[in-house]
């Protein structure tokens, strides 16, 4: 007998399920789309359509709703990227769908684009016929996601339903759809954002740089630090002061916060994280970091 | 204690499921695992001191992290099954909870259908009852190969050694009649965290006359690397790669996740349901070929021969190869509120290879009370668990779930909704 191997370590698992979901979605619906925010969660995403399909083309399309308010680094990383792995990127506009008055922008000092994408989402995918869209959701993101399927479905509005969810048993997907459903499909569901960030750091993942600490200018509102920029009206006792900081979420610049890190490599990162989720026993809060982080996380909105 | 990054990256992930009746402390075991293991970040933990106190509940309640299904089951809407994650310094654990309720056998079965290890809770006021008998039965037939029995509220029974010795030899009749190979009972309070994640305190220490593990310690100990099938060589091919580029002109890989046993370059291998023979030309990733793939990985695998090798065909060794089946009887989990009546026709979804098929005769169904079988019952309704013989349009390269758990499964789809309505544990096959 030969030594196997067999254990396999978290990651490996994970990958293994992630990559499973990806190649179902490409095999059982017509039309789907990846969508990618230049954020660590897709960046995870395309590696792992890179590790169904390579050597062959990626089955879909790339698409990113883009709100007219990201970070220049991360648009910069988004194109450059989707360039290297030779696919199709598809840019779904918010500044389009105001110009046309599909929605109308937000005014004031706390206006931001967040609810906007969902409009200009729906549209793309009713114009070019999208049936199915991928994305980097995580159960561990809110509550409400514990419960979602993996493969799950929307009705014509683009809206969930939680009471009438299909089962979803071993790695059997049911990806048949109903008239008029499409359906959302995240095969990182089951991933931790430690996950996220220790998978970056064994595949060696490119990041934008705003994951990592830099110093930046930036200002405090309600406890939390915002980059100051064109986007965002501050108010008077907003002043703008200079500190060392990183990005946990890459989403709109007018409602994303920082944290304060000196964490400058992806090794700092991890174990920033990693501390921050798994303290010493008997110590009986996580510090200060790790909760304004975690408020951070949950402000996250891109909820497609 | 620190946990550097390196190590985490190398830790095992065990999935588990947990059954309960209502309040037999589920909730609080869960907040406990969570609390006592650091997962609760400061703004959650002060959400629930907060909410505790507006309650005047007088201590933290830990039950309240889980609260959105608790708010449900007030209501008494439908509940699902919640998922969560937690990791410590040995193993990442993913947790599919499955509430007790009308819906049960359904929640857990989904629930338990990947688990590794299920968790079942009683009160150990009440003992052994009918639901912890449901609840080991479902974990057999799911072939989940570790249960843990919790043994809650033992501080409502002064600790007693001799009250859980009964009911530990209560538990050991229903697993041998169950054949439930790997049974670990555990004494504990959820509420006070005894034995939970630490030993737990009192004036003397309240369970001292208990030598075996907690259940965090058993959670992170338990071998389930052994669980795999590495025996009977298993592929489902799930998509074809054919680049047709230049520099891939006649690359032809065929992606999927290996369902059983160690593959390698070299080996044998018959392509079902067509019977066409050929040999691993190459087991690879985006990384590049591999030594060996082990069942749980996703790869690709190119054979020698050019040969018409599409999705919904199964890789397999020829020395024992999974049966060819036109006809299957199954034991089945009825998951939809429409009864399933014989000569019903349905779409079964069996690894990547979806055909249709008629559930011939309903055999048997289970009694959820005494669980005997009942033969010949009219219907399935929405919870039964019973033995139906299908017979398929196409035939299923299929093993008996008890031999592997990806090749014995499948799922039953309605054609007029397209819901799923069913799942399916290969009890045998007729070609
Ligand atoms: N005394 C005692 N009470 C407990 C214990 N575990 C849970 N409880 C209480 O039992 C009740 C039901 O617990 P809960 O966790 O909500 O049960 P669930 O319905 O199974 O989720 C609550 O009042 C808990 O505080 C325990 O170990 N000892």
């Amino acid at each position: 007998m030969i030594q196997v191997p067999v254990h396999l370590s978290h990651l490996d698992e994970l990958e293994a399920e992630a990559v499973h979901i990806v190649r179902e979605v490409a095999a059982e619906l017509e039309r789907p789309v990846l969508l990618f925010s230049g954020g660590k969660d897709s960046i995870v995403l395309l590696r792992l359509a890179e590790k169904a399909f390579r050597p062959g083309k990626f089955p879909f399309p790339v698409m990113h709703v883009d709100t007219g308010h990201n970070f220049p680094e991360v648009l910069e990383y988004r194109d450059r990227r989707v360039a290297e792995l030779g696919e199709t990127l598809l840019v779904a506009s918010v500044q389009e769908s105001i110009d046309n008055g599909r929605v109308v922008e937000e005014t004031g000092p706390r206006a931001s684009r967040n609810q906007l994408q969902t409009t200009t989402l729906l549209d793309a995918i009713e114009q070019h016929r999208f049936d199915a869209a991928i994305g980097g959701a995580r159960r561990d993101e809110e509550r409400a996601r514990a419960k979602e399927r993996i493969f799950s479905f929307r009705d014509d509005f683009g809206q969930w339903n939680p009471r009438a969810q299909r089962p979803e048993l071993w790695n059997l997907y049911n990806g048949r759809l109903r008239r008029g459903e499409q359906v959302r499909v995240f095969p990182i569901s089951n991933w931790t954002e430690l996950d996220v960030w220790q998978y970056i750091a064994r595949e060696n993942l490119e990041l934008p740089p705003i994951y990592f600490a830099h110093e930046r200018e930036v200002f405090r509102r309600d406890g939390m630090l915002y980059a100051v920029s064109e986007f965002v009206e501050r108010q008077d006792d907003e002043d703008p002061f200079t500190v060392s900081v990183r990005f946990r979420t890459v989403g709109d610049m007018s409602c994303t916060g920082a944290v304060a890190s000196e964490a400058r490599s992806l090794e700092d990162v991890v174990a920033e994280i990693a501390a921050t989720r798994v303290t010493e026993r008997g110590e009986t809060r996580a510090d200060d970091r790790a909760s304004e982080a975690a408020m951070e996380d949950r402000k996250r909105v891109g909820y497609f | 204690m620190s946990v550097t990054s390196s190590e985490l990256m190398a830790t095992e992930l065990l999935r588990l499921v947990t059954a309960g009746s209502v309040d037999d402390g589920k909730s609080t075991l869960i907040g406990r695992l969570l609390y006592d293991t650091k997962q609760i970040l400061a703004d959650q933990l002060e959400h629930i001191e907060e909410t505790s106190q507006r309650r005047g509940d007088g201590y933290v309640n830990l039950a309240l992290l889980t609260d959105g299904l608790r708010a449900e089951r007030e209501q008494g809407i439908t509940i699902d099954v919640a998922y969560r994650s937690f990791v410590t310094a040995r193993r990442r654990f993913q947790l599919a909870d499955a509430p007790g309720h009308v819906q049960y056998t359904r929640n857990m079965v989904t629930g338990a259908s990947t688990a590794d290890l299920a968790i079942i809770l009683l009160d150990a006021r009440k003992g052994v009852v009918e639901q912890t008998r449901r609840h080991s039965y479902i974990a057999a037939i799911l072939g989940i190969p570790h249960v843990v029995v919790a043994v809650n509220k033992m501080d409502l029974v002064d600790f007693s050694e001799e009250r859980y010795r009964a009911i530990e030899q209560e538990l050991r009749e229903t697993s041998e009649r169950l054949e439930l190979r790997d049974v670990r009972v555990i004494p504990m309070s959820a509420l006070r965290g005894d034995n939970v994640v630490e030993r737990g305190e009192g004036m003397p220490q309240s369970m001292a006359w208990y030598d075996g593990p907690t259940l965090l310690e058993h959670l992170e100990t338990v071998e389930i690397a052994g669980d795999r099938d590495l025996a009977h060589r298993r592929f489902p091919v799930q998509w074809v790669i054919r680049p047709i580029s230049d520099s891939h002109h006649d690359y032809r890989g065929y992606g999927g996740q290996v369902a059983g046993g160690v593959w390698a370059a070299g080996d044998d291998v018959v392509v079902l349901p067509s019977g066409r023979r050929s040999r691993v030309a190459a087991v690879e990733s985006l990384d590049g070929p591999l030594d060996l793939a082990v069942a749980g990985m996703s790869v690709t695998i190119r054979l020698e021969d050019a040969l018409d090798v599409s999705r919904g065909d199964m890789l397999a060794d020829p020395m024992e190869s999974p049966t060819v089946a036109r006809e299957l009887e199954a034991t089945v989990c009825w998951m939809a509120e429409r009864p399933l009546e014989p000569r019903t026709r349905l779409v079964v979804k069996h690894t990547t290879r979806t055909v249709r098929a008629i559930a011939d005769e309903l055999l048997s169904v289970v009694d959820i009370h005494t669980l005997e079988d009942q033969p010949s019952p009219e219907r399935l309704e929405l919870n039964d668990v019973a033995r139906v013989r299908f017979r398929l349009a196409e035939p299923l390269a299929v093993d008996s779930y008890a031999e592997n758990r990806a090749t014995g499964a499948f799922i039953l789809i309605d054609e007029s909704t397209n819901d799923t309505v069913g799942a399916g544990m290969i009890l045998s096959a007729m070609s």
